[in-house]
């Protein structure tokens, strides 16, 4: 008994030790920064101040967080839009064909996205298979320059993170009952009733969970803007990178970076109160455990 | 029963890719009766279901409903609801959106909504669930509710697919009497799926039994136990003793002389045999007389053999016998207040006859 | 009719998946320098890359940060896993909901309060830095994956074991151990995957001495196509498709 406590210590407590000291004692430093001066030499003094805040306000950053919010809100929405047909069809698939269907999602999901989004340079640019396409098939005379535009961000940003919002909405169409569908038609509901009110309520778990994997990262990584959209438009990723490693203002950056962690809590909250209502009790991780999981 | 037909099968098939799940059924359904298709898992009973029901249409044949052919009707628009094996009840509306969806996609006016939802919740003894979810009832309450949800639409015909198989012994005994009930309320007819052959006798006016695909016999819960038409319903129904025999003489009047089991015995049968014809003949356990061979209360013919075993089972006693050619025989007998005396000890020796006219004689259908 | 438009859509949507990536994979073996034309198959890029020292040290840095990380995460994940499914203590379920939570954590958050942790405490950025941070990155996925597989067993298996005889260690070894050990596999494998292409959290917490890959690639990439980079990114594609399958083997494969 006296071994099986110690198991037990152990392991409660490696997890806590990590979970703390390198996941929450950050997190925390992080808040506390946010209300601190920049120093001279140091990169935060100990004094407290909310400009940094005010700061978040003023005309630059606003225009960087709309320009950052409506693109990710965009990806997101098209994600949503173009990947919920594609988790559906995939679903749908012979059971022996759908493990290979969706391996070949999980391949991508997986893949470096700093590499997918350079790959897109080969097909988007200038001198890109678009154009080349277009130009060979006569519908343009001169190449289209979508490099280095919000259009050439969107696209990355949508490429990049497709198959996040697909894992999610796929595991929660999978594990619809294809019987509630059913019984709202028997029950005289058209194909479409039946989809807007069972198979879309009953899926909202993984629209949201989807929503949330594509919208979080894409407000913060600045990749995509970077190799695609050049200098001309600084997003919010940008942004919070440069007062850490450019101007070395800190405490600015800390306080951008809670608009971030303030949008991943609420849509947190979204996501548990959409699970608990269907379901009753929160359904364990099903968002990645998708991911990783897969072929289940 | 000669009421106009509510649905009719002719000769439908259905194949599954290259698997034949029916073949040609015919079946008439008549307005208003209790019908029950009863079968092993595989048999056709659900395909026949869901055709009904509009989610599977036949690869060939017609399904008549109402007179009109509704082969390519989808389920929303036929007048026929189901209640689905483990009720598929939608997870995220309460009691009361789950029994008003149907009138809602019908867009009827919110008070006639209203008003019928609520007298469907009384009729089903939920009033006060309402505003449950269906997570927060028990497998009884969610069962009333998905027959609710059904029923609120009047609907001509009401399926019902193994709408018994998570209840525990005790509440299916009293669902089967309250859907029974519901039945001769509503006077609509109800299609029930079960395997459960029982549950379909306690239950029904008219049984169809089904194996591999196609209808074995249908019949009133009494012909099929009673008269069975071939060897798989016997057996499908109930326990039944079959014992092999050969025909030795046929007279006039459906009767015949066979030797069975060794022993020569005279038969009632409606089937027509000839000399030499190999049949089985088959008795139901109760039906079976056993005594004691000393008591000497049989005139002959009878079989002659041991008791392996008995079993109480309560109200009767199932008596485990085996003749002295080796054939096991199951028998059960009644208790009888006069008689409390059929304790019979294992390996004592018995007379075994069965009543009279109660046998049913089968050709040898090579098994 | 309906199901021909879906599985049209489908492959579609597959083809804007695969396409970009099959085009850098076949322009890495291009032997023009310029990406407008096919010069005809060439591996001169490749061996370009051998020779490029700086590259070389960054992807033997990233491969001792990836299997080290992989190797403390899968350790570190295996035991939240097993606390989070195994033990009722209070504060399991916040434990649940931390590891849940730190998944969904930006990127760039982790980076930086990292940053401000290493830097509060005067830790030298370097290897062990990334260390620390790769594995933090890591370790909720390990755990996620082994509750997952942990999910599909009885839940009396434990205690069946332990009435048979056997001690809290012994029913780990014995019990949960072999049977998550595939999840326990592709955890790693997984991990090692996220730390070799992790950029974001790698921009923050690394240091001037201690260069790896993905850093690298991005300095790189930022400079536009260039064939060198087309051979590097094929190379880091196909490393990610061995990694991915064999995981998704070693999932799938017992579950039979």
């Amino acid at each position: 008994m006296r071994q099986g406590q110690l198991f037990r210590v152990t392991s409660i407590g490696v997890t806590w030790f990590w979970l703390g000291v390198f996941a929450l004692l950050p997190n925390i430093a992080l808040l506390l920064v946010a209300f601190l001066d920049k120093g001279e030499t140091d990169f935060f003094i100990p004094v407290f101040t909310l400009n940094n805040f005010e700061e978040l306000f003023s005309p630059i950053f606003l225009t960087v967080l709309w320009d950052t919010v409506r693109l990710a809100v965009a990806s997101t929405l098209v994600c949503l839009a173009a990947g919920y047909p594609f988790a559906y069809a995939v679903a749908k698939a012979s059971p022996r064909r759908r493990p290979w269907l969706l391996l070949l999602v999980i391949i991508p999901f997986w893949t470096n996205s700093l590499i997918r989004t350079y790959a897109l340079i080969l097909i988007i640019g200038a001198q890109g298979m678009m154009n080349k396409a277009l130009m060979a098939l006569g519908l343009i005379a001169s190449p289209i320059e979508v490099m280095y535009t919000d259009l050439a961000v969107f696209i990355g940003l949508t490429y990049t993170f497709l198959p996040f919002m697909v894992l999610p909405l796929y595991a929660s169409i999978e594990k619809l009952d294809p019987r509630l569908v059913d019984a709202a038609k028997d029950l005289g509901a058209s194909s479409l009733r039946a989809f807007w009110h069972v198979t879309l309520p009953l899926t909202l778990p993984g629209i949201v969970a989807g929503c949330m994997l594509v919208f979080l990262p894409a407000l913060g990584c600045f990749y995509v803007p970077e190799v695609l959209g050049g200098a001309t438009n600084m997003l919010l990723g940008t942004f919070i990178k440069n007062q850490f490693l450019v101007a070395n203002n800190w405490p600015l950056g800390a306080a951008a970076s809670s608009v971030m962690t303030l949008l991943l809590i609420a849509l947190a909250l979204v996501y548990r109160t959409v699970n608990r209502r269907i379901s009753g009790r929160e359904r364990r991780g099903d968002m990645f455990v998708s991911g990783v999981e897969g072929g289940a | 029963m000669e009421q106009a037909p509510v649905f009719e099968l002719r000769g439908v098939t259905k194949y599954f890719g290259t698997t034949c799940a029916l073949h040609s059924v015919n079946l008439v359904i008549g307005n208003g009766e209790f019908l029950t298709l009863l079968g092993p898992s595989g048999c056709g009973k659900t395909t026949i279901l869901r055709m009904l029901s509009g989610f599977e249409s036949p690869t060939k044949g017609e399904i008549f409903l109402q007179g009109e052919c509704v082969n390519e009707l989808p389920p929303e628009q036929r007048q026929v609801n189901t209640v689905f094996q483990n009720y598929a009840l939608f997870p995220h509306m309460s009691v009361w959106d789950n029994v008003a969806f149907g009138l809602r996609m019908q867009r009827l006016p919110k008070n006639e909504v209203n008003q019928r939802v609520a007298e469907v919740l009384r009729r089903v003894h939920l009033e006060g669930m309402a505003d449950r979810m269906p997570r927060q009832l028990s497998g009884g309450q969610q069962q009333r509710v998905a027959i609710a949800r059904a029923i609120v639409n009047n609907p001509l015909v009401l399926l019902l697919d193994e709408p018994f198989s998570a209840l525990d012994f005790k509440l299916r005994k009293q669902m089967q009497f309250e859907i029974k009930h519901l039945q001769r309320q509503l006077g609509i007819t109800f299609v029930f799926v079960t395997h459960d052959q029982e549950e379909a006798f306690a239950m029904s006016d008219r049984v169809v039994v089904m194996n591999e695909g196609s209808i074995k016999q249908i019949g009133s819960p009494q012909e099929i136990y009673e008269e069975p038409e071939n060897l798989f319903v016997a057996r499908f129904v109930g326990d039944i003793n079959v014992l092999e025999g050969q025909v030795t003489e046929v007279r006039d009047g459906g009767s015949l002389t066979a030797d069975i089991e060794g022993v020569s015995f005279s038969l009632r049968t409606r089937r027509e045999f000839s000399e030499g014809d190999k049949v089985k003949v088959l008795l139901r356990p109760e039906d079976l007389k056993v005594h004691l061979e000393h008591e000497q209360a049989l005139e002959p013919p009878f079989f002659t053999g041991h008791i392996d075993e008995t079993v109480y089972k309560g109200a009767t006693v199932d008596i485990i016998l085996t003749l002295d050619n080796g054939k096991t025989l199951q028998a059960a007998e009644f208790f009888n207040e006069d008689d409390e005396d059929i304790n019979y000890r294992p390996g004592e020796k018995v007379t075994v006859s069965w009543v009279e006219g109660w046998e049913v004689v089968l050709e040898d259908e090579e098994e | 009719m309906l199901r021909v438009v879906r599985r049209c859509y489908m492959w579609l949507t597959y083809a804007f998946f695969y396409v970009p990536l099959l085009v850098v994979f076949v322009y890495s073996f291009n032997s023009n320098k310029y990406t407008t034309a096919w010069g005809g198959f060439s591996l001169r890029w490749y061996k370009l890359l051998l020779d490029n020292t700086a590259i070389m040290d960054a992807a033997l840095n990233s491969l001792l940060v990836a299997v080290s990380s992989a190797t403390m995460a899968t350790l570190v994940g295996g035991l939240a896993a097993l606390s989070v499914k195994r033990y009722r203590f209070s504060g399991r379920n916040s434990m649940y909901a931390g590891l849940l939570m730190l998944t969904l954590s930006p990127d760039i958050v982790m980076g930086i309060s990292l940053l401000i942790l290493f830097i509060a405490c005067k830790v030298e950025l370097g290897f062990f830095t990334l260390f620390i941070a790769h594995t933090t990155l890591c370790t909720p996925f390990v755990a996620l994956t082994v509750l997952a597989r942990l999910a599909e067993f009885d839940e009396h298996l434990i205690e069946a074991a332990r009435d048979l005889g056997a001690s809290e260690a012994g029913a780990f070894r014995h019990i949960l151990l072999p049977l998550t050990a595939p999840a326990v596999a592709a955890g790693w494998l997984l991990s090692f995957t996220l730390s070799m292409d992790d950029v974001l959290i790698s921009t923050f917490v690394t240091g001037p001495s201690f260069e790896v890959l993905p850093v690298k690639i991005y300095s790189m990439v930022k400079l536009g196509v260039k064939p060198d980079v087309n051979a590097l990114s094929a190379i880091m594609f196909v490393l990610t498709l061995v990694l991915v399958l064999t995981a998704q083997a070693m999932l799938q494969g017992k579950k039979k």
